[in-house]
């Protein structure tokens, strides 16, 4: 609806009456501040849109979450999260960003494999790989304020330095 | 197996008093097929052959000279299954569920290896009492052997990739059973629980997940897998936490026992009189009985070996029973006959040997 004396939308809409009359009365921002009418509280409007915005988005990315299929061995992401089980090796890439919170939050918050492997020509350069790696993480974790994060990756960082018993 | 009693299950060793048994085991998977849930039956049989092959050419080198027995589960008589998941050498899921499966064993019963579990292999070594820096010491000596065979799924990242993604890294759960009837008097467990459970320890029950538990015995294990070295992880369970349940138990046994001794002396004395004169017994029954001995005999109470204690809680269960007097199959009422006859007989030569 516009206002009583101009074309922009009326944000005042109030009914008053007057000797037994009502009049309707719809009025601009700058024609109820000229009125001298308080003008409402745009706030809320303004915080709902963006809310609406962002569940769109998390909607879409859950939608995204369970298309999500392993092209090796077929597992879909809704049976993976019904059996907590994965089908191949080649799942752990194919749900990625979903594993990855999974293996967190199961793993107190710890990121990378520490451990043995299984050969040990490669291992040398696999675990310099895995060091620059984590340094990127680390960094990004800094410059995305992740600092629990970024100090999960500092320890895990000093126990790779430290001589295994 | 045919034997009536295993080799840890039976033993005892350090710390028995409290630690029943130590287990290490660990989770791999062969790289190049897919894991068990989505594996036909045609592609578990080709992942038992390749196991039995690498185990075949592994296991001679190391300490086991008779190599392994290769059990094929799901052609194995029901009595066998059950056999091997009373003695804890495999899960009750494994010994009940369906598809090509095998459990190979060393001939001490110490080592073994489900294949088709969860994961395609479960390499585990199980001992008594607590020894589980030895248990992870020949657990990843025959993991090695294995490895020389064989490649296991690994990840840069993640390390060994698990069927779970929750057991990812190392894959290793390492476990103690333990005998907790001080804890209970003293209405200490449910805080041990929850003091484990901050420690990111599993609790279980006498026949792991999912079970509850029985006599008082609690089955301890880590869940950390990632973001910290093998030896580190054995070295926080083993060095820390697992002292600290000892001596935790220890003194709420000695605390107890202050405080209710004629209590507790008429808890033991009753459960050795219900034992040693019952007629028809079931093993549940049996079990929370020789649970209440095993507390007076490590609290010097009762003049029994605890060897005698430990073989009887393992055959109490119904397929041990059976080996010793097949009977006992015939009917509920011939079972609970059977296994109050056998343990009053054991019982009364256990309280003679020792006299």
């Amino acid at each position: 609806m516009n206002c009583d004396h101009c074309d922009k939308p009326a944000v005042v809409h109030e009914i008053v009456i007057k000797g037994g009359d009502s009049k309707e009365v719809h009025l601009c921002s700058d024609h109820a501040i000229a009125a001298g009418y308080p003008l409402p509280v745009e706030q809320p409007l303004a915080d709902i849109f963006p809310k609406l915005g962002s569940v769109a988005k998390v909607e879409a990315a859950k939608s995204k979450e369970r298309s999500a299929k392993c092209a090796a061995c077929g597992l879909t992401f809704t049976v993976f999260r019904k059996s907590a089980t994965l089908g191949c090796p080649a799942c752990y890439d194919a749900f990625m960003p979903m594993i990855e919170k999974v293996i967190e939050s199961a793993q107190d918050g710890a990121t990378h494999h520490l451990g043995r492997s299984p050969v040990g020509g490669a291992e040398i350069e696999r675990v310099q790989n895995l060091r620059v790696k984590m340094m990127r993480d680390l960094e990004a974790a800094i410059a995305a304020e992740q600092y629990e994060r970024a100090a999960k990756l500092r320890d895990e960082l000093k126990a790779l330095d430290s001589p295994s018993p | 197996m045919s034997q009536p009693f295993s080799a840890a299950m039976s033993q005892v060793g350090p710390d028995s008093d409290v630690v029943v048994t130590s287990r290490v085991r660990l989770a791999r998977n062969i790289s190049g097929f897919p894991f068990i849930s989505r594996a036909s039956n045609p592609v578990r049989q080709e992942i038992m052959r390749v196991v039995r092959r690498a185990v075949d050419q592994s296991c001679n080198g190391i300490d086991h000279d008779q190599g392994m027995r290769w059990i094929e589960l799901q052609s194995a008589p029901s009595r066998d299954r059950i056999l091997l998941s009373e003695r804890h050498l495999v899960s009750r899921h494994f010994a009940n569920s369906d598809g090509p499966r095998a459990l190979a064993l060393s001939s001490d019963e110490h080592s073994s290896i489900m294949v088709n579990e969860e994961d395609h292999l479960r390499i585990q070594f199980l001992c008594a009492g607590s020894r589980l820096s030895d248990a992870f010491k020949a657990a990843f000596a025959l993991e090695n052997a294995l490895a020389n065979c064989t490649n296991f799924s690994f990840h840069p990242r993640w390390g060994y990739l698990t069927a779970c993604p929750t057991n990812v890294g190392c894959g290793i759960r390492m476990s103690a059973m333990l005998h907790l009837p001080g804890a209970q008097i003293m209405k200490e467990t449910d805080r041990i629980k929850r003091a484990a459970k901050e420690l990111h320890l599993a609790v279980r029950g006498y026949y792991g997940e999912g079970s509850e538990s029985i006599g008082d015995f609690f089955q301890f294990s880590n869940q950390t897998t990632l973001g910290a070295t093998e030896d580190a992880l054995l070295e926080e369970f083993n060095g820390i936490v697992l002292p600290r349940l000892i001596g935790y138990e220890r003194e709420a046994r000695t605390a107890a026992l202050a405080r209710y001794r004629s209590r507790i002396e008429d808890i033991v004395f009753r459960s050795h009189a219900n034992l040693s004169a019952a007629r028809l017994l079931t093993a549940d029954a049996a079990t929370k009985d020789l649970s209440r001995m095993r507390f007076g005999v490590v609290m010097g109470l009762l003049p029994i070996e605890l060897t005698t204690i430990q073989r009887l809680l393992l055959q109490v269960q119904p397929a041990h029973l059976s080996l010793i007097d097949p009977r006992s199959l015939d009917s509920e009422e011939a079972d609970r006959e059977v296994r109050a006859t056998y343990v009053r007989q054991e019982l009364l030569r256990g309280t003679t040997d020792t006299k």
